[in-house]
């Protein structure tokens, strides 16, 4: 059997609290696998480590104890293996505001040293397939909160990593506009055969996109866990739903289902 | 915008011919020592750019702004830097820049007269010193400035610690640069008159101090013109270079 291409081992990270008393703990001896081409929802309340468990993934900071390990390496002491195979399309765009659409996308692409004409030639073929043909050459500013987010998404896809990371991408976006870009968003993993950590706060988003959904605790820790398939009943669905619903109304004791 | 534009300009000749206007009928009413007449002096202003011999004192002097603005500049860069990557470092150096801070230009002339014998040395150590602290503050204030989202998505990518610099570092901190450069070239103009009238024997400040000994006020204001106009030249163009560096920015950003 294939190693997952994810796996957290009984991972926790403690932080000193800002004001010198005491520590928190953020992420509880979290556990879990991730395998190739999963794309797994991560839903939580505010606060439940969920940003801290993607930044341990991201390798943006090391656990306290516990073991993560990225395509079987460690994402934060092993800086330089992990360039070009981790894409992170973060909540805000986070778009350099000196750099056009274009230069934005190039951005991956130019800290990895490519080469400059193919690198145009792949940002561009992101834009467009991202609809944004015609505005190669706007600045952020002159782009629509989506466009914008569909610009760091493109950034993203364009140095083809291994692992997407997703940091509530679309939550600061209009409805429609998230809806269609998670659509988008989902297809294009899909197509690429990529693994992907989509993290929300929103159920029908998680429920949209994951084949599996993670809840998590606070610290976090997995409460719930449950796969959906193209094959999952309405019935099923709804009961995973309310399952959730409730965990994340009254946080019980950790349960599993599987749909 | 045209419009806007010459409206704007319009409004700053009228205040520059009111100034003129109101200079010229104090000279006469009152002896030509005291206030020269507008003309004479434009005319003594004209003859300096014109004759090589008045010009190479002005370009000494927009040389000494240059080369100490550029030392203190670079040795800022360096201090701010260090100071942004270690805080013992930062709590250790930023009392020693806030004295120097609070040391006047004139006491610094006087420092510099009394520990060293060059001309060009001694101006060059006073220019430095005087605007050394405002130099490295507003670079440190620049890079502190950073966003940390920008930073997080930059090294989300796993870049070198070069590329890091060239591709977020520098961005950043190129308009708090610009504007420490406007900041310091005003300052770095006054300072160097007052070092050049005590230690010098060429420059601006050197032809003020020869003309107050002459009694020459159209002359003192000549020369007092010739590094107005210089600041402004070099203000302007660092206006030109800041509009295309940040040319990224919202127009309404722009006009904030």
């Amino acid at each position: 059997m294939a190693e997952p291409v994810i796996r957290f081992e009984n991972v926790s990270k403690v932080f000193r609290r800002p004001d010198g008393r005491g520590d928190f703990t953020a992420v509880d001896k979290l556990s879990f696998d991730i395998d190739k081409g999963e794309i797994v929802a991560v839903l939580g309340k505010t606060g439940c480590g969920k940003s801290t468990m993607f930044n341990i993934v991201a390798g943006l900071i090391e656990p306290s104890a516990g073991q993560a390990r990225v395509i079987g390496h460690d994402p934060f002491k092993e800086f330089d293996f992990f360039r070009g195979k981790i894409g992170i399309v973060f909540q805000g765009d986070r778009l350099m505001p000196w750099r056009t659409a274009l230069d934005n996308v190039l951005l991956g692409l130019q800290i990895l040293n490519a080469d400059p004409k193919t690198s145009e030639e792949t940002a561009r073929a992101w834009l467009k397939r991202l609809g944004l043909s015609g505005h190669e050459n706007d600045y952020p500013h002159a782009l629509s909160g989506g466009m914008r987010q569909r610009v760091s998404i493109a950034r993203a896809f364009a140095v083809n990593p291994d692992i997407l990371l997703c940091d509530e991408p679309f939550s600061a976006l209009d409805e429609m506009t998230a809806r269609d870009l998670r659509a988008e968003f989902v297809r294009l993993v899909r197509q690429n055969n990529k693994t992907a950590i989509f993290i929300t706060h929103q159920l029908n988003e998680a429920m949209d996109i994951g084949d599996r959904v993670m809840v998590f605790h606070r610290p976090a820790r997995i409460a719930f866990e449950g796969r959906l398939t193209a094959e999952t009943s309405a019935d099923a669905r709804q009961t995973m739903r309310d399952d959730i619903m409730r965990i994340l109304a009254i946080d019980p004791t950790p349960i599993s289902a599987t749909g | 915008m045209t419009n806007l534009r010459s409206v704007r300009v319009l409004q700053a000749t009228a205040g520059m011919l009111v100034l003129a206007a109101f200079w010229q009928v104090l000279s006469m009413t009152l002896p030509p020592f005291l206030f020269p007449p507008v003309p004479e002096i434009i005319s003594r202003t004209v003859e300096i750019l014109i004759t090589g011999s008045l010009l190479i004192d002005v370009l000494l002097t927009a040389a000494r702004i240059f080369a100490g603005l550029l030392g203190a500049f670079i040795l800022g860069a360096i201090v701010a830097l260090l100071i942004a990557r270690s805080r013992n470092l930062e709590n250790f150096i930023t009392p020693v820049l806030n004295f120097f801070q609070g040391i006047p230009a004139l006491s610094w002339v006087v420092f510099a007269i009394i520990w060293f014998h060059g001309t060009e040395f001694r101006v060059l150590f006073i220019m430095v010193m005087t605007t050394l602290p405002a130099f490295t503050f507003q670079i440190l204030d620049a890079f502190r400035s950073m966003s940390k989202d920008l930073f997080e998505m930059t090294m989300s990518f796993r870049p070198s610690r070069w590329t890091l610099f060239k591709f977020l570092i520098v961005p950043t901190i190129v308009p708090g640069i610009l504007t420490a450069w406007k900041v310091n070239l005003g300052n770095a103009a006054r300072v160097v008159v007052v070092a050049e009238l005590v230690g010098a024997t060429g420059g601006v400040g050197y032809q003020l101090l020869r003309q107050q000994q002459l009694f020459d006020m159209a002359g003192a204001m000549a020369w007092t013109l010739q590094l107005v106009l210089f600041v402004l030249v070099v203000q302007q163009t660092i206006n030109v270079i800041e509009n295309w560096a940040l040319r990224y920015r919202a127009v309404s950003e722009r006009a904030m």
